[in-house]
């Protein structure tokens, strides 16, 4: 437990007077991610500790430094967890990372994600003011929603020091199961699976099979996978544990891996390379050469977004270009927050 | 009574009456411009009446492009402007202005696309909450945030306040259900925010917008996501000779790991005033009853009856209903749905706060609240969201009687700094509109506030949208006196409020 808040602010009150831009670094499990950020590196993985946590309130409120995996194990003990599954690319991975990333897990479509279970944070802004949104009750509309607009800024708002976030409990029992599906068809077969009202809690497919957790009761489980069909997979927690945190052999590869982000029932892109499908199909991995303007196109014209999230050069355009009025906007907000632009300059766009 | 601006938040503008109106008709049929006081007198308030103010124009735009030249002509005038949807909020976020524009998003009340493979709705502003779900029934799915007014609110203004409603605490609040915003912006620009998928690009504005009380931005076309109907719903009624025991079995169900569809309290002054109403047949002698409705697969949802079922017992319920067959499940859920007109059977006037607070304060906070009751002289009842804390105690009151308004309203005042006090916040779900803007000096610091008003003036530098609602300049906030009063979570337990 230590709070570092003060220390933080100082030194932030520092680079703010000296336009000293600061790049922001937590556990560094996702320095790959995104841009370069220009600016001396600032560590903030020291401010850690979980500050309450009530159980029967379903609350946590964490420093930003806390460990996931440890959070995630305080949680587990009292039989609860984070429902939007954060990817853990390595142990050192923290909590304001992955607020400040905002990645979500397979779980995403069935229990929402990161920025659904942010209750409240405290942070610092580029006026060195140390500021709290939201808080720790459910329901909150006091004020403009400042903490989820945190999540996914990729620390180019301001630095978090603390986070609130719902929690869920863990479903009493969870089981995979598996089937063939030929990839002209899996989209089909992935829609009509979510319209009905399954106990569904991850629905991925592998280009060849197709993998549908389930949650419930043993009866509902049973139940539900005698209508879906299918063979039992044996290693259940591997198969989403690899895939969340990227340990499976797909992702072991030195071509550039993009994250692109659809409507579920989009027919498959008319891009080249391997291609894995998560979220029901609207979180796709594509392992591909094509040169990145024609993966942003392609994605746009389907009206979706694309980022390059491994590979590839990082000193180009990484997240899907945005259109000039909606770039103008971001770059206000960033401006609002960030007047003398300190925090993380470049990591998500060249322009802020 | 007439609402007075604060002079802090009044946006001053010198355009002239009639030739605004003259260049307002160039946009929009005649009959779609309402000038004269019999046509404007309607649109005075929204569903907090306590407050009126009769707007200087009211416009009835049907299309986006309307809309984008209404706003274009106003940003180059620089008249302020206050959306409404169906005008049922209750917190005043619609009140017009004296010299503004109150735009009505009514009559763009079309849907424009299910797309069913992808389980969504593509609606325009006006079109009514019910009317999505009865849409797409058909197909197995449902639109899950249900506010209580949804026969009537729109879904534009359910973005505008991110509404809830009794299901929230399973499936989420509107923030959680939308996908995608078309936004016209203070200065008439379309843009678009969020995407097809389950996340946008850049910074998540569709998150920041929703809940901004019309203050960012007017939506003019929203997609929601759908969710399949549950294979089955239970509802359980359970009869509490306690509040406090009440309070102590929502907490037992959630630690049990069970999350309800919906998790609603009532005391016994609801009680009565519902029974009274619809004669459902709540027992009207108990101190609280607890509806907790569960749904889902037709064997889990059977077995978490019975274990929440064990849990009542065990949390000392003299009595369980169970509720299976839809007929009787509305029949249950009818006296909490209609708790706010029973009271308004049984008081001439009454006053709704939105507190919400943790749940383990429910029995400190109820208790304050009767303290303060007896105080004023005023009487509460409380209808409790309990599963998420959201506590809304009604004060009731006769508005002829010189001075019970200004009573009920230091008395919702009262209220609200406790829940602040006791770690939660002013407004779970009704919004600060033009009610609860003195409380947000209390719930946040100037350091706080200037940031709000730092992210206001990147999306409308001119000020020229809702003015004067959700959030107080710092003038106000010094004039009004209040002190912030964070609460600090570390030490909530300490009897201190």
């Amino acid at each position: 437990m230590t709070d570092l808040s003060s220390q933080f602010q100082q030194q932030i009150r520092e680079a703010v007077e000296n336009e000293n831009p600061v790049n922001l670094v937590g556990g560094n499990s996702k320095s790959f991610y995104g841009r370069e950020a220009r600016g001396d590196s600032m560590h903030v993985a020291g401010n850690k500790g979980i500050i309450d946590y009530e159980p029967t309130e379903l609350v946590v409120t964490v420093r930003n430094g806390t460990a996931l995996h440890e959070l995630e194990s305080v949680l587990a003990e009292q039989g609860q967890m984070l429902g939007f599954e954060p990817p853990c690319y390595q142990n050192s991975a923290t909590v304001g990372g992955a607020i400040a990333a905002g990645l979500s897990g397979s779980r995403r479509p069935f229990s929402g994600a990161v920025r659904d279970y942010v209750l409240g944070c405290k942070l610092i802004n580029g006026y060195a003011d140390i500021l709290s949104f939201g808080g720790t009750a459910m329901k909150n509309v006091a004020g403009y929603d400042l903490s989820r607009l945190m999540v996914g800024s990729m620390g180019s708002l301001g630095l978090i020091l603390e986070t609130s976030l719902r929690v869920v409990p863990m479903h009493e029992m969870e089981s995979t199961w598996c089937q063939e599906v030929k990839s002209d068809q899996v989209i089909g077969v992935m829609s009509a699976m979510l319209q009905k009202p399954l106990p569904i809690s991850g629905l991925y497919y592998d280009g060849a099979r197709l993998f549908y957790r389930l949650y419930g009761t043993a009866d509902a489980i049973a139940q539900s996978a005698n209508t879906l069909g299918g063979e039992e997979y044996a290693s259940h927690d591997q198969l989403w544990s690899d895939l969340n945190h990227q340990k499976s052999d797909f992702f072991q590869d030195k071509t550039p891996l993009w994250r692109i982000s659809v409507a579920p029932a989009t027919e498959q892109l008319p891009l080249s390379g391997q291609c894995v499908l998560d979220w029901g199909g609207a979180l796709r991995w594509l392992k591909t050469d094509e040169p990145a303007e024609q993966v942003f196109q392609t994605v746009a014209d389907v009206g979706g977004h694309a980022t390059l999230f491994r590979e590839g050069k990082r000193d180009e355009i990484i997240f899907q270009p945005l259109p000039p009025d909606l770039m103008q906007i971001q770059q206000r907000l960033k401006q609002a927050f960030d007047p003398m632009s300190v925090f993380n300059l470049g990591r998500m766009y060249p322009e802020f | 009574m007439t609402y007075q601006i604060h002079s802090s938040e009044r946006i001053h503008h010198s355009a002239n009456r009639a030739e605004f109106i003259t260049c307002l008709t160039e946009i929009l049929p005649a009959q779609s411009v309402l000038t004269e006081i019999e046509e404007l007198k309607p649109y005075e308030c929204d569903g907090l009446p306590a407050y009126t103010q009769v707007p200087w124009v009211v416009v009835l735009p049907e299309t986006t492009e309307q809309i984008q030249s209404i706003m274009k002509l106003c940003h180059q005038q620089g008249v302020p402007v206050v959306a409404r949807g169906a005008g049922t909020g209750l917190s005043g976020g619609a009140l017009p202005l004296s010299n503004g524009v109150l735009l009505s998003l009514v009559r763009l009340n079309r849907i424009l696309k299910l797309d069913i493979a992808n389980r969504t709705a593509c609606l325009q502003p006006g079109v009514r909450n019910v009317t999505i779900s009865q849409a797409v029934e058909q197909y197995g799915l449902f639109y899950a945030p249900d506010p209580s007014s949804q026969i009537a609110c729109t879904i534009g203004g359910n973005v505008a306040e991110n509404s809830g409603g009794v299901h929230c605490l399973k499936y989420g609040l509107t923030v959680h259900n939308l996908l995608k915003i078309t936004l016209v912006t203070a200065d008439g620009a379309l843009l678009s925010l969020g995407g097809e998928g389950l996340d946008g690009p850049g910074y998540d504005l569709l998150a920041l917008l929703t809940g901004s009380e019309g203050m960012l931005g007017i939506a003019v076309e929203i997609t929601v996501k759908l969710t399949p109907i549950p294979e089955a719903v239970n509802l359980l009624l359970a009869v509490f000779g306690d509040i406090e025991q009440a309070g102590e079995a929502v907490a037992g169900i959630i630690a049990a790991g069970i999350i309800p569809a919906g998790l609603e309290m009532m005391d016994n002054a609801t009680i009565r005033a519902a029974e009274n109403f619809v004669k459902v047949g709540y027992p009207v002698d108990a101190a609280a009853i607890l509806l907790c409705e569960l749904d889902g697969a037709r064997v889990t949802v059977n077995a978490e009856t019975h274990r929440v079922e064990q849990l009542l017992v065990e949390y000392g319920a003299s009595e369980i209903r169970l509720a299976v067959d839809s007929g009787e499940q509305q029949k249950m859920w009818a006296g909490r749905k209609a708790a706010f007109p029973a009271i308004g059977q049984i008081s001439p006037d009454y006053y709704c706060m939105d507190g919400t607070i943790p749940r383990k304060q429910l029995g400190a906070v109820l208790k304050h609240i009767s303290e303060l009751s007896v105080q004023s002289g005023l009487a509460v009842a409380n209808v409790f969201h309990a599963g998420d804390g959201n506590l809304h105690p009604l004060i009731l009151y006769d508005a002829n009687v010189p001075g019970e308004l200004e009573k009920a309203e230091q008395l919702g005042f009262d209220i609200l700094v406790y829940c602040v006090k006791a770690g939660g916040t002013i407004t779970g779900e009704h919004g600060v509109g033009v009610e609860k803007i003195n409380a947000m000096c209390v719930q946040f610091s100037a350091a706080e506030l200037e940031q709000f008003h730092r992210v206001k003036a990147a999306f409308d530098p001119a000020g020229i949208l809702n003015p004067g609602k959700a959030i107080p300049t710092l003038n106000r906030c010094a004039e009004f006196g209040a002190m912030h009063v964070h609460a600090d979570v570390r030490h909530s337990h300490l009897d201190r409020f």
